[in-house]
């Protein structure tokens, strides 16, 4: 088989592209923020990145941003991913598993709902200035 | 010592972006006898004394966190390279940059697996920030290379879930077509 090109790559993004069909735009500035420091990469968070991008394109959200960052100095709590959505309070929820990062995207981004027992605080004193 | 290969290369070419590189070079090589990889960057590099000090673990570049006394990712490869019949090649010069080569022993029995590499490269290749990282992946008969820029070229947004994903097989299929 002959190897996947650019251009390849450019025709699956445009089909995928067409067959989106109309965007919610109430989640137009939501971001997922997914620690991928060693800390989180030792943690899973490589499986529980790969369990949100999934999850998001399974319901057909394509506006939320997923971006990734580094160790947020809360490392005991690996993996933790930080949800933005407007209206809604900014917040960092620890041991965030795949099946975790799942709940995410169907209680907090599509239901507007946070999960409990995995909420922590606030990043560690020493990274907040 | 890291439970795979990709795991020090996320360390190093983690440290080239913080080093303040626009530009960072990651080749990969795997053979039946060598595991190569070298991160090459056009940061701010080092002089002699702050690279004898680098693979220390009780040395962390000040600045980086502010109570944080530890800085593992170069002694944790000098560990894994004395581990496995491994060398360490660090050349830096203040204000143009740093290049981090290392062999290991593939047959060596300690030797980590190379890990998710297409996993590590998206994950290198969607940090925020402008740097340009390039892959050159290649074994003893072929190989392929990647620039995140050609990548954020063909996709536009690195922060889609659809196209995270369209990357991520991207770069599986590459590795899986690799021979």
């Amino acid at each position: 088989m002959a190897k996947l090109t650019l251009a390849d790559l450019r025709k699956l993004r445009d089909e995928k592209q067409k067959s989106m069909d109309k965007r919610d735009p109430s989640n137009k500035d939501a971001q997922i923020i997914v620690g991928m420091g060693t800390c989180g990469i030792a943690a899973g968070a490589k499986e529980t990145f790969n369990a949100i991008i999934e999850e998001l394109d399974a319901k057909g959200i394509s506006h939320v941003l997923v971006r990734q960052t580094g160790c947020m100095g809360l490392c005991h709590s690996e993996p933790t991913v930080e949800v933005i959505v407007p209206q809604m309070p900014v917040v960092i929820y620890g041991n965030v598993t795949a099946e975790t990062g799942r709940k995410i995207v169907d209680d907090h981004i599509i239901n507007k709902k946070l999960i409990d027992n995995h909420i922590c605080d606030k990043p560690a004193m020493d990274i907040v200035r | 010592m890291h439970a795979s290969v990709c795991d020090t290369i996320a360390d190093l070419v983690q440290n080239a972006v913080e080093a303040g590189a626009s530009r960072v070079e990651l080749d990969v090589y795997t053979g039946p006898d060598t595991v190569k990889v070298r991160v090459a960057d056009n940061g701010k590099g080092m002089d002699q004394a702050t690279l004898a000090k680098a693979v220390d673990p009780f040395y962390s570049e000040a600045g980086k966190h502010d109570h944080r006394r530890v800085g593992l990712g170069l002694p944790l490869l000098y560990q894994t390279a004395e581990a496995v019949n491994g060398t360490v090649d660090i050349r830096s010069a203040p204000g143009k940059g740093t290049t981090v080569g290392f062999i290991f022993d593939a047959r060596h029995l300690d030797t980590p697996p190379l890990g998710d590499l297409p996993a590590t490269v998206l994950g290198l290749m969607t940090f925020s920030g402008t740097c340009e990282l390039i892959l050159t992946r290649s074994t003893p008969s072929d190989r392929y290379t990647l620039a995140r820029s050609e990548l954020l070229d063909t996709l536009g947004n690195l922060e889609e879930a659809g196209n995270l994903i369209l990357a991520r097989d991207f770069l599986r299929a590459q590795e899986a077509e690799l021979t």
